[in-house]
């Protein structure tokens, strides 16, 4: 039985960079379709749960065309930046953001939906600002709501498969991820080692939503 | 002095209505807006703190214009500086009571203000606790002392003191009179209870569907002013028993329950919730000490 970290490793560095980058982008927008009176906020807010329902085939071929350098995207960012984006490490990163967008966004967007408006505008009556509210106020409140969406975004890219094989295909080093590992042993009959990755990930899934579990009971008890 | 005429459509159970009113206040008055749910009292404050938006009309607040629809002036919110105490206290829960006061300072939190405020309102040694660890007096009386710290030009209070017992109500009662006393800050309260805003306020408006339908000192709005009784309370009806050939009425003046005997005809038109007014006259009162 063979097998190597590689893919497990790559698998955690990709979950990783996905969550932090949704974390940072995941505040402003979850703000703006909770808060924003803007009608084209219902527009947003579809677009981000888009990836819920689609197939990951069907986002993940929307974007092997869009980045392909045979078109227009993909060979301007190719031919003006040297930026590859198919079959790389930067278009697994671009595929999982797009496509585990709404399990960060989504939870955000209801803690903010259901904080007391009292105490915004408590905040805004005593001076504050939008920004200074936010993160003085609102942000410390919903801390249960943001670890749900960090810990389901991070869960949601390690068992992503569709939309990942679609945009990186399966090279190894660097777009064979543990989920793609698993089905190419598999096709080549070497279930011992396809094993060997399904369990890997079953006990870290296990242990992340276990913590995740734990620790926002504990969280929630402070208030 | 506040001048405010304000239009605007509201939702009510009984469907749509306009608040429509006009009225003046006083620099450093104690005004209560009194009424029924919603007959537009909490919007009326709400438009004056800057948090709902009026569809016409100016607001003038010592000779500052803080909201005109013609001339396209809407001071934000922040700007203002109301001291907006709401109904369920707005307390940040995350915060300690004394970083809740010290958000109210802004960037430099002015200690001996917070030390005196806490000291006044009787919130020594409560400073380290969360405000779920507070009684709901307890509570009110921060979101009281939070407001003053940001130094505001008037104090809204809507509906303070709701959903607590009569001890704590009372005891609340004296925080906001202490407080308004050595401010001497505009003070404008609104609420539905009679005792309340009789014992509290300088002056009051009545508000009835949107619009403004007495105003006065509370003497002059509430008691008739024909009866010449010498003894005279307003009260509100808990209960009539029938007994033999009288009534018995439960009472409840202030804070007090009371029982009196009344006729067929006196108690007609009468029922449980009606306002009344207690008087008697050629009535020598005892007074004893207690």
């Amino acid at each position: 039985m063979h097998y190597d970290l590689q893919p497990l490793l790559l698998t955690f560095q990709l979950a990783l960079v996905v969550t932090a980058i949704l974390f940072v982008i995941g505040i402003p927008l979850a703000y703006w379709i909770a808060f924003s009176p803007n009608r084209f906020r219902y527009i947003v807010e579809t677009l981000v749960s888009m990836p819920l329902v689609l197939p990951p085939t069907v986002v993940g071929f929307y974007l092997l065309v869009a980045f392909s350098p045979q078109y227009f995207l993909g060979h301007f960012l190719q031919s003006a930046f040297g930026l590859r984006v198919v079959f790389s490490f930067t278009g697994l990163v671009i595929a999982s953001l797009l496509f585990s967008l709404p399990f960060m966004v989504n939870p955000i967007k209801a803690g903010f939906q259901n904080f007391p408006s009292a105490l915004i505008e408590s905040s805004y009556c005593l001076g504050k600002g939008p920004w200074e509210t936010l993160y003085r106020v609102i942000l410390p409140n919903i801390r249960p709501a943001l670890l749900t969406g960090v810990v389901m975004a991070f869960a949601h890219t390690i068992g992503e498969f569709g939309v990942v094989l679609m945009i990186g295909g399966n090279i190894p080093g660097q777009t064979r991820l543990a989920s793609i590992a698993i089905y190419n042993e598999v096709e080549a009959l070497n279930y011992g080692t396809a094993g060997m990755y399904a369990l890997v990930l079953v006990m870290i899934s296990f242990v992340v939503l276990f913590l995740f579990y734990y620790l926002n009971r504990r969280t929630l008890k402070i208030f | 002095m506040i001048r405010l005429r304000l239009k605007r459509r509201m939702h009510t159970p009984q469907g749509q209505e306009w608040i429509d009113v006009d009225l003046n206040i006083d620099r450093g008055e104690f005004v209560a807006l009194f009424g029924k749910s919603a007959a537009g009292k909490t919007t009326l404050l709400r438009m004056l703190a800057g948090l709902t938006r009026p569809q016409e009309g100016y607001i003038e607040v010592d000779g500052e214009i803080w909201f005109d629809s013609r001339r396209k002036i809407d001071l934000p919110v922040q700007q203002r500086r109301t001291g907006f105490v709401f109904q369920d206290d707005g307390l940040f829960p995350h915060m300690t009571v004394r970083r809740n006061l010290e958000y109210a300072c802004g960037d430099k939190a002015d200690h001996d203000m917070i030390y005196e405020w806490t000291a006044v309102m009787g919130l020594k040694g409560m400073e380290d606790r969360k405000p779920s660890q507070l009684s709901g007096g307890q509570k009110r009386r921060v979101a009281l002392a939070r407001a003053l710290l940001s130094k505001p030009k008037m104090m809204l209070l809507d509906e303070p003191l709701s959903g607590l017992d009569l001890h704590a109500r009372l005891d609340v009662q004296d925080e906001i009179i202490k407080a308004w006393r050595k401010t001497g800050i505009t003070t404008i309260l609104v609420s539905h209870d009679l005792s309340e805003v009789f014992k509290m306020s300088q002056k009051i408006f009545v508000i009835e569907q949107g619009r403004i339908t007495a105003s006065g000192s509370p003497q002059d709005v509430f008691i008739n002013r024909e009866l010449s009784g010498k003894f005279r309370f307003t009260g509100q009806i808990i209960d009539i028993q029938r007994d033999g050939v009288v009534n018995i009425l439960t009472l409840c003046v202030g804070n007090h329950l009371t029982k009196v005997v009344a006729g067929d005809e006196e108690i007609s038109g009468l029922a449980v919730g009606s306002r009344v007014i207690v008087a008697a006259k050629a009535f020598n009162p005892l007074i004893l000490k207690v």
